[in-house]
């Protein structure tokens, strides 16, 4: 206890009351990071029920006339998605420098990146739809859902960014100011790192 | 602003200088706008207080309902309809829309207070929160006014509740309802870990954080766990009612059980979150009324930590009637037996409190006491069914409700009015009778036994549950109508207690900063607290701040990175050890969260009636709010330092 006592004088003043600037961990970062582990639960509950419902259903999973899905496109798909996490980290790296060129086309990169990945999940559904819908039966309506909820956060991610290229090009932003910066790029981390449990339970767990 | 710590001229004129600033940044003028706007958390927690004792009047009346159908055999007062909607949403509201919201409620109001902070963590969220607080519960009662309220238990158990079972309106209701109502417990919960993590007055180090804080904290973190599996499963409830999928279609590969699953991977947890908080304000009001501080203070704080994580790997005990395979049952039935551990110690500890001080029983404390009878009577028969053999003879049975209203009464309403009485002096400024407030325990306590006690009886009598009427005959008919007494003795003890606290509103003695000598820094601040709670944040040097004299001289040191009155601020310091970092700017109070939660409200009611563009229109008013609301201020290169 002591050990605790001692520095007190210390611990109860300021170390940079002059900088008006957050020290530590902010209260926004611990807001985000709460919220994308309550939302990585639900991802994993989700993805938890599929393994529920896939080995209740017996053991010839998919359901008959539903073929094993191709892989190239979810592939493809995944080589879009996952590397637009870097550009967001440049561009956090750079702004902490003072650097807003790097951050703009930083965030210009990832909303690309991110609406190809929309588009090509908009092709992946139009020729599945050909084949089953969310109705089907429940191999249907696990992949939708699945898929569906998870391009919902990347739309809702991009459209953050978008926001926050938004207020970039406007000159909001700075070496001493990009706490919203930074949150942001935790949540699109997120719905990246999401999609690497999606791609292995829809696509890569029926092959095995 | 000033970068040195001067030492202005201490005295009452420097005070009363710096009481009037703060009052500048922080005071509100009533009026209806503020009424819409105020982000203040005292305000809010009142609110939510209020809010939660409504629903729990309408919840009571429900109940009363049932049992006077109940009272006598063979009474068709309510059709067999009628009973099943008013128990289903009598069971919802109290555990959704009265208990979490009313603790909350305290949460919102005390946690800044005892951490010496000047707000919560987000104040805005804080707002947003309430309010979609009060329009979930709005929907959920509307739905009985229009005939059509949910009616498939509080647990809602497919395949009853798919559509072919269930096509009325009413389970859309419980499916979006109570998704609705789970942004509200999300953000509050998100909140409370903030504000506890980050807000703490200078010093405050962890393991001088009061255990009501620890409890909010404790709670807040299973809400943040154990919210996902339910929104899970009324979310995809919903798919299937609405869209069309199959998840819990067993003709089309769904599975019935994946509900269960679900619904209990929350639903145990929620007794906990529901209890553990509760469990916060007795350790609170006790020490203060055994005038000495908490025995066993980091024991209490362990098994508060290991009832959070322990009761998420015990939900199949509701499930050990439905054919799962032995031994898991075997692995369930022995953690939950494991529970009872941690519990006891708490129990233990606040016995060695009493024990080890001088006990002064006030009204709160007979609340408290009345709370540790009736919880440990629900807690012995909780462990019965622990056991799988007990449970499956007794399980939906009037057993199982007299076991988890002795939980649930005993484990939250006690506290719950334990700490009304308790912290009613600083909420309002006002003193409540005495000799009323006795009258009120012993009707509340004697009601509640009588009306639950004859319960466990007809129970092992075979008395099932959730049935509208009964037969004359089979030996139940006394233990029923006992029960249907009781519930009055009880109303009129509610209703004492209700009416005394008005009263005490109304008329009561204005109250002292400090009415029972307690040891957190609520009771530092004046009655009812000022808008920034204390114009000198404290430095804090122990566990009861409020008895410590090191602690009470820092308050009266006009340090001005501790006075802060120049803009709304607060301190900001590090998570475990409480060292002071930087003092933040708080938001304002804003009509943004109020917008917003209307904007959900529309989305929901949208949904509800098919009306998708309303659902649509409503979205987008909610993000065009969200995103002028987050929306960052124009600064020069310099201001932000950029090039
Ligand atoms: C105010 C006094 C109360 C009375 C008189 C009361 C009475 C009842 C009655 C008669 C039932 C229906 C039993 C049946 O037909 O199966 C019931 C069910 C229930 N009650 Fe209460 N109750 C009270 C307070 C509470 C409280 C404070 C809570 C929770 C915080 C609560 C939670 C529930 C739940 C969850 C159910 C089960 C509903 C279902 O079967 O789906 N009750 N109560
Ligand atoms: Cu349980």
């Amino acid at each position: 206890m002591t050990s605790l006592i001692e520095p007190f004088e210390e611990a109860t003043r300021p170390p940079a009351l002059t900088a008006e600037l957050p020290v530590g961990r902010t209260r926004g970062w611990w807001g985000m990071v709460l919220f994308v582990t309550t939302e990585a639960t639900l991802f994993a509950t989700l993805l938890g029920s599929y393994f529920y419902l896939r080995f209740q259903y017996g053991p010839q999973w998919l359901p008959p006339g539903i073929a094993k899905p191709e892989l190239l496109k979810p592939l493809i798909m995944t080589g879009v998605l996952l590397p637009s996490s870097l550009p967001v980290m440049w561009a956090e790296r750079g702004i902490r420098k003072g650097q807003r060129w790097r951050l703009r086309i930083g965030l210009l990169a990832t909303l690309i990146m991110g609406s190809t990945f929309l588009a090509l999940q908009g092709m992946e559904y139009a020729s599945k739809l050909k084949m089953f819908t969310i109705r089907t039966n429940v191999y249907g309506s696990l992949f939708y859902t699945i898929t569906g909820f998870h391009g919902t956060h990347v739309t809702v991610g991009l459209l953050m960014v978008g926001w926050l290229l938004a207020a970039a090009l406007r000159g909001s932003f700075g070496r001493r100011r990009h706490e919203r910066v930074r949150l942001t790029a935790i949540y699109w981390h997120f719905v990246d790192l999401v999609w690497v449990g999606i791609l292995f339970t829809v696509y890569l767990s029926t092959r095995l | 602003m000033s970068t040195v710590a001067q030492q202005p001229p201490a005295g009452a004129e420097a005070r009363a200088q710096l009481e009037e600033r703060l009052e500048r940044h922080w005071g509100e003028r009533p009026s209806l706008r503020s009424w819409f706007t105020t982000v203040d958390h005292k305000r809010i927690g009142r609110r939510y207080v209020v809010t939660a004792a409504v629903y729990f009047t309408l919840a009571g009346v429900e109940a009363s309902a049932l049992r006077t159908q109940l009272a006598r055999p063979g009474q068709r007062l309510l059709s067999a309809e009628e009973y099943d909607q008013l128990f289903t949403l009598h069971g919802t509201a109290m555990i959704f829309l009265f208990a979490t919201p009313m603790l909350f409620g305290f949460g919102n109001f005390l946690v800044p207070l005892m951490l010496g902070a000047r707000d919560m963590a987000f104040p805005r969220l804080n707002a947003f929160g309430y309010w979609i607080f009060l329009f979930a519960g709005l929907i959920m009662f509307s739905s009985l006014l229009a005939g059509d309220a949910p009616d498939g238990g509080w647990f809602a158990y497919v395949p009853l509740t798919t559509r072919p079972h269930s096509p009325g309106i009413g389970l859309d209701v419980y499916a979006l309802g109570l998704l609705f109502f789970g942004v509200s417990t999300t953000a509050g919960a998100i909140n409370f870990i903030a504000t506890a993590l980050k807000l703490r007055a200078p010093g405050m180090s962890l393991n001088r954080m009061p255990v009501f804080v620890w409890a909010i904290v404790a709670t807040s973190f299973m809400v943040i766990f154990a919210l996902p599996p339910l929104n899970l499963a009324n979310g995809l409830l919903f798919l299937d009612r609405r869209f069309g999928t199959h998840f819990f279609d067993v003709g089309r590969g769904g599975d019935v059980l994946l509900w269960q699953h679900l619904f209990w991977l929350f639903g145990h947890p929620d007794v906990y979150i529901i209890v553990i908080p509760a469990l916060g304000i007795v350790s609170a009001i006790l020490p203060t009324f055994a005038r000495r501080g908490i025995a066993a203070y980091p024991l209490i704080v362990l098994s508060l930590v290991a009832i959070a994580i322990v009761s998420f790997g015990v939900w199949v005990h509701h499930m050990f009637a439905t054919g799962l395979p032995r031994l898991s049952l075997s692995f369930f039935s022995a953690a939950s037996l494991l529970i009872t551990i941690p519990s006891g110690i708490q129990i233990f500890a606040w016995l060695a409190t009493m024990w080890l001080g001088r006990v002064v029983v006030g009204v709160p404390m007979l609340f408290v006491l009345g709370f540790l009878v009736t919880f440990v009577l629900g807690g012995f028969t909780g462990v019965m069914f622990g056991l799988v053999t007990f449970d499956q003879q007794v399980t939906d049975s009037y057993f199982v409700v007299a076991h988890f209203h002795y939980v649930l009464f005993g484990g939250a309403v006690f506290p719950i009015i334990a700490g009304l009485y308790y912290w009613l002096p600083k909420m309002t400024g006002r003193m409540f009778n005495e000799r009323l407030g006795r009258w009120a325990f012993a009707l509340v306590f004697g009601g509640m036994n009588l009306t639950f006690f004859p319960m466990h009886v007809s129970g092992m009598l075979g008395m099932p549950r959730r049935v509208y009427t009964y037969p004359a005959g089979l030996g139940w008919d006394a233990w029923n109508l006992l029960s249907t007494v009781g519930v009055f003795v009880l109303a009129a003890g509610l209703l004492l207690v209700l009416g005394g606290l008005l009263y005490a509103i109304r008329r009561g003695r204005p109250a002292p900063d400090d009415p029972w000598g307690g040891d957190t820094l609520e009771w530092v601040a004046s009655s009812p607290p000022r808008p920034y709670n204390f114009p000198v944040i404290p430095r804090v040097r122990s566990l009861h701040p409020a008895w410590d004299g090191r602690t009470a001289a820092s308050l009266a040191e006009l340090d001005s990175f501790r006075t802060l009155e120049e803009g709304r601020r607060t301190p900001v310091t590090s998570e475990l050890d409480g060292r002071y970092e930087w003092a933040a700017e708080m938001p304002e109070e804003s009509i943004r969260p109020f917008v917003t939660a209307v904007g959900l409200l529309v989305v929901v009611i949208g949904l509800l009636f098919r009306w998708y563009w309303v659902a649509g229109l409503g979205g987008l008013l909610a993000a065009g709010t969200i995103a002028g609301w987050l929306w960052p201020p124009e600064r020069t290169p310099e201001e932000a330092a950029a090039s």
